[in-house]
């Protein structure tokens, strides 16, 4: 036992920083060959530019203000999107995980709109709202919308219900046994669709701001592929890959925060 | 419905002779302890889950403060036996009644797995067993004291997960006794435990029941275990109690001892015998 417990605790201080840096130097490394490869000539500049060509084309671009601009373009167009497809999704897994009548009555609809691709829907989406904001945002809310019904739904249903009858036998009342027994019971599940949506948040950014928009990172992306700007096409998608990361890793924070009680969140 | 049959009192029967002895000792034991206890009374109690008549027709008398163990054979009913008691399921036909009016946190219940709340401190856990008491004054003291009682005054602000399974229950248990029950049910509670854990949880169980007084059921595999505790088993079979058998021993009782192993032959073989009757069990 104290031998255990000493054995971590010998090596803590050196370990925290030699363990952040691991996951980088892959990243690193790529990008490290990348310029090699570049500088070279091995892969000519019009296939690929050098990662320091597209440091630069951003740096131009942020001293433009046109980078800003087009990342809070889409920043703002994915939150909207994500917050108004993930509160209507919620909100229809709550209503269906918790009440056996919503559930009869729009599940089965719900099942059978998921099959269709939301991105199928372009065409017709484009007709509806032409090339406005509303697009975008329908686009996004509906793929949004999916994952985090879905998980909600299924994080209600798999509640242990022996818990359940527990709280019930200790005199919960409903609000009660949904705030301290339901609620905590989906959470995993509820951040597991969270999580997957916001990749399919950022997804259906792209292609929307790729097919039909006037500003953006896509819209960017494709002004820049139609006057030749390699350099600023791979910025686009270094930005977009960017965003999804940071995206990530505030959901998995925030469950951390959140699932401090699981096993698998637990500091050793 | 089942609140109707559990709050409906009856005048208590004449005591029987089991119960005589256990209502002396409890007497003798402290006057408070033997006014803690409910009474209890089955008649006739039936309960059907579709075409299966689990129960068959239950008469059974508890007096107040007794411990009671059920045994019986793997689907016999002695589960739902027990959640008819604690009102978790509705009767077919027949009544339960307890020998006074009783309150919801009276009667509570404690199951083989110890159903905490994962994502709850072992404190806030044991707080719930408190139910609409929760809120007031004195709570988090009452809980505290639960929890010092079962001994795991020290776990309060663990997480479940890292407990053992016995301290798991230990929780439980402490949920369960938080709100002074006056009838305490146990569905195999020790089931799950290794054998050492067992027995200083069955001592442990001794312990909260001489000195709460409250009326204790236990269902249990165990027959070894129905000896050492109760004052009395019950032999379930055919949906019906088919063996009352007084467990006339001083307390604390030594294990092994030959008056327990005698009677503990005496209901194995009770339940053998079933076993052989019944061609395809
Ligand atoms: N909710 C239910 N719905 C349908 N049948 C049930 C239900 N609960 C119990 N039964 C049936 O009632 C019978 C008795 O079950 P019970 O759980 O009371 O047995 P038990 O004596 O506790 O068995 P064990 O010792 O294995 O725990 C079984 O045949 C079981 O299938
Ligand atoms: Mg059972």
């Amino acid at each position: 036992m104290s031998l255990i417990d000493s054995f971590p605790r010998v090596r803590a201080p050196k370990l925290p920083r030699v363990d952040g840096l691991i996951p980088w130097i892959v990243p690193l490394a790529i990008i490290l060959v990348w310029q090699l490869a570049c500088v070279t000539g091995f892969v000519p500049a019009r296939v690929l530019p050098a990662p320091s060509d597209v440091a630069l084309a951003g740096w131009k671009l942020l001293l433009s203000g046109e980078l800003i601009k087009n990342i809070w373009v889409s920043f703002w167009r994915a939150s909207i999107g994500f917050l108004i497809g993930g509160s209507i999704g919620f909100a229809f897994g709550l209503a269906n995980g918790l009440s056996q009548l919503s559930a009869k009555l729009t599940d089965t609809t719900l099942q059978m709109v998921r099959n269709i691709p939301h991105l199928a829907l372009i065409p017709l989406v484009i007709l509806w709202f032409g090339i406005d904001e509303s697009a975008k945002l329908f686009l996004v809310a509906l793929g949004v919308f999916f994952p985090i019904y879905l998980n909600a739904l299924h994080g209600i249903r798999t509640v242990d219900p022996q818990l359940i009858e527990m709280g019930r036998i200790y005199g919960m009342t409903d609000g009660e046994l949904f705030r301290r027994v339901i609620f905590p019971g989906a959470l995993p599940s509820i951040f597991a669709g969270l999580r997957f949506a916001l990749g399919i948040m950022w997804l259906t950014l792209i292609v929307a701001e790729t097919i039909a928009a006037s500003s953006g990172l896509g819209y960017m992306a494709m002004q820049a592929r139609e006057f030749m700007l390699i350099d600023v096409v791979v910025l686009s998608i270094l930005i977009y890959a960017v965003l999804g990361k940071v995206a990530d890793s505030a959901s998995r924070a925030l469950e951390r925060l959140t699932l401090s009680w699981h096993p698998a969140f637990q500091k050793k | 419905m089942q609140e109707a049959l559990r709050f409906q009192s009856v005048d208590v029967e004449p005591v029987d002779r089991a119960g005589m002895l256990t209502q002396a000792r409890l007497v003798r034991r402290g006057s408070d302890s033997a006014a803690r206890g409910l009474s209890l009374t089955i008649r006739d109690l039936r309960k059907a889950f579709g075409d299966n008549e689990v129960l068959r027709g239950v008469d059974l008398h508890i007096p107040a403060g007794q411990f009671v163990a059920i045994v019986g054979r793997s689907g016999c009913g002695k589960s739902t036996l027990l959640r008819l008691i604690a009102g978790l399921e509705v009767a077919t036909a027949g009544s339960i009644a307890f020998g006074e009016e009783t309150r919801a946190q009276d009667v509570r219940v404690m199951f083989q797995e110890p159903r905490l709340l994962p994502w709850a401190r072992v404190l806030a856990n044991v707080e719930v067993g408190l139910g609409r008491e929760r809120a007031s004054a004195g709570a988090q003291a009452r809980a505290e004291r639960a929890l010092v009682e079962v001994g795991l005054g020290d776990k309060r602000g663990q997480w479940p997960s890292v407990l053992s399974g016995g301290q798991k229950q230990r929780v439980a248990l402490a949920r369960a006794l938080v709100s002074q029950p006056r009838v305490l049910a146990f569905d195999e509670p020790l089931g799950a435990l290794d054998a050492l854990t067992r027995i200083s949880m069955q001592r442990l169980l001794e312990r909260v029941w001489r000195d709460q007084g409250f009326t204790a059921i236990l269902v249990t595999h165990d027959v070894s275990e129905a000896v050492a505790l109760a004052d009395r088993v019950l032999v379930i079979e055919d949906g019906r109690v088919a063996q009352d058998v007084v467990v006339d021993q001083p307390r604390p009782r030594r294990r092994g001892s030959a008056e327990l192993a005698a009677l503990e032959g005496e209901i194995l073989s009770h339940l053998l015998e079933g076993n052989e009757d019944t061609p395809g069990l």
